[in-house]
């Protein structure tokens, strides 16, 4: 029976060696402000990292109120340090409330992933 | 050449080979990502390899043991072809262990929704077992059985923020029809055994802690927890006619995966619902490839239809 498995083995450890790739499907990391937070302070950006470098140019973040109105600078760009973190400005002194992020990224094996999630700011 | 070997070759000169074109993604509605599940076929049309998924069980007639391998090949981005073979040991109550392949399994699914805002997937497709593959030592049917199935996935990512705790929550399932080419056949001592339809259908409760960690509230969890999908899934089957109707036979079986960029790796309990469905808790563990992920610019895309 050892030798009739011998087979598995072989292509187990085929498609391991022969994946040399280090790329996926980008999958968020951590943000900030963190996912689900309460915070205080009104923040000025939000700040995504991804588990894999992500292309800026067809990615977003998009940032939205309670009312649906969009509240980020629609300046989506990657950080210059690390191409795994998306960033994207917020208009200046958010009000208190919940707000929705909305992400879309492409990793750069061209994979597409999107999510979303809230925080909140309170008074 | 042995068939196992031959599938080893195979995926070898495939990956040597590849064919370079571009891929959509595999296992996902909008935010959500459904991972394959070991008991019950999943919804998603994809590219992906498991090898292997091993199992054990102790029944009425003695303890079977297999070791599966089954490969998907996305057609286009939605249709996908998937082969699987089964080596099978049998140590049956009183006599020596046997041991052989099953009958080759071959399927074709077609994805005909896929609803990103409502986490929501739809598929139907078909599967043979064709009869007289396998070897009749371990009991391998000497008829094909044809089986149409319809398959569903849905997340709860669009409950509202009150429940916002349930939004990693999933579940996906199949119901399916096994029609046998053959109504009855003669055994091996000469016992005619009737081949009824059986109804096939299952489900999986999932609960996605990377969901949760990424959509829901980041609750601080650190590797490996944070891409741990704890999950039950439930596997039936009931006969339909030719004596053995309303026999259903199932398991339940709570798990738990996990899941990296490539790989999955997956292990559950099987518990028997009744005396015919097995006489003790077995295991089923599963190492999954995600070949979309692992070979993203060949052998991981749809041979047609991508962009």
């Amino acid at each position: 029976m050892q030798k009739q498995l011998l087979p598995f083995v072989i292509a187990i450890l085929g498609v391991i060696a022969a994946a040399v790739r280090v790329e996926a499907h980008a999958f968020l990391v951590r943000a900030e402000p963190r996912v689900g937070s309460k915070i205080s302070k009104a923040p000025t950006e939000v700040r995504v990292w991804f588990s894999e470098a992500v292309q800026a140019n067809t990615s977003s973040i998009k940032v939205f109120d309670v009312t649906g109105k969009q509240v980020d600078k629609k300046d989506t760009h990657s950080d210059r340090a690390n191409p795994a973190v998306l960033c994207v400005s917020l208009i200046a002194a958010l009000p208190a409330g919940s707000y929705k992020v909305v992400w879309r990224v492409t990793s750069s094996d061209t994979h597409v992933t999107d999510g979303n999630f809230h925080f909140q700011i309170v008074p | 050449m042995r068939f196992f070997e031959k599938v080893a070759v195979l995926i070898l000169v495939l990956i040597a080979v590849g064919f370079p074109r571009s891929a959509a993604g595999h296992g996902f509605a909008g935010a959500r990502f459904f991972p394959a599940t070991l008991s019950t076929d999943d919804p998603f049309v994809n590219d992906e390899l498991s090898l292997p998924t091993v199992s054990t069980i102790k029944t009425e007639e003695g303890r079977e043991t297999a070791i599966a391998v089954d490969v998907a090949k996305r057609i286009t981005p939605n249709l996908g072809i998937e082969l699987g073979e089964e080596f099978t040991v049998l140590n049956p109550k009183d006599e020596h262990q046997t041991s052989g392949f099953g009958n080759l399994e071959l399927s074709a699914k077609y994805q005909f929704l896929t609803n990103a805002e409502h986490e929501a997937i739809l598929s139907f497709g078909a599967e043979v077992e064709i009869g007289g593959t396998g070897q009749q030592r371990v009991e391998a049917d000497s008829f094909s059985t044809w089986t149409p199935a319809f398959f569903f996935g849905k997340g709860l990512g669009d409950l509202p923020g009150t429940l916002s705790l349930l939004r990693p929550a999933a579940v996906t399932g199949l119901v399916g029809l096994a029609i046998p080419s053959s109504a009855s056949t003669r055994t091996t001592d000469g016992e005619i055994e009737q081949n009824p339809n059986v109804l096939q259908y299952g489900f999986a409760l999932e609960y996605s802690l990377i969901y949760l960690q990424e959509q829901v509230k980041d609750v601080g969890l650190s590797a490996p927890f944070d891409r741990l999908i704890p999950l039950v899934e439930f596997s039936f089957e009931t006969p339909l006619n030719r004596g053995e109707s309303g026999q259903t036979t199932g398991t339940i079986n709570p798990g738990v995966i996990w899941s990296s960029k490539y790989i999955q790796f997956g292990v559950e309990a099987i518990v028997p619902i009744n005396k015919r469905s097995g006489e003790s808790v077995g295991v089923i563990g599963q190492v999954h490839f995600y070949l979309d992920d692992l070979f993203p610019r060949s052998l991981g895309r749809p041979l047609f239809g991508y962009r």
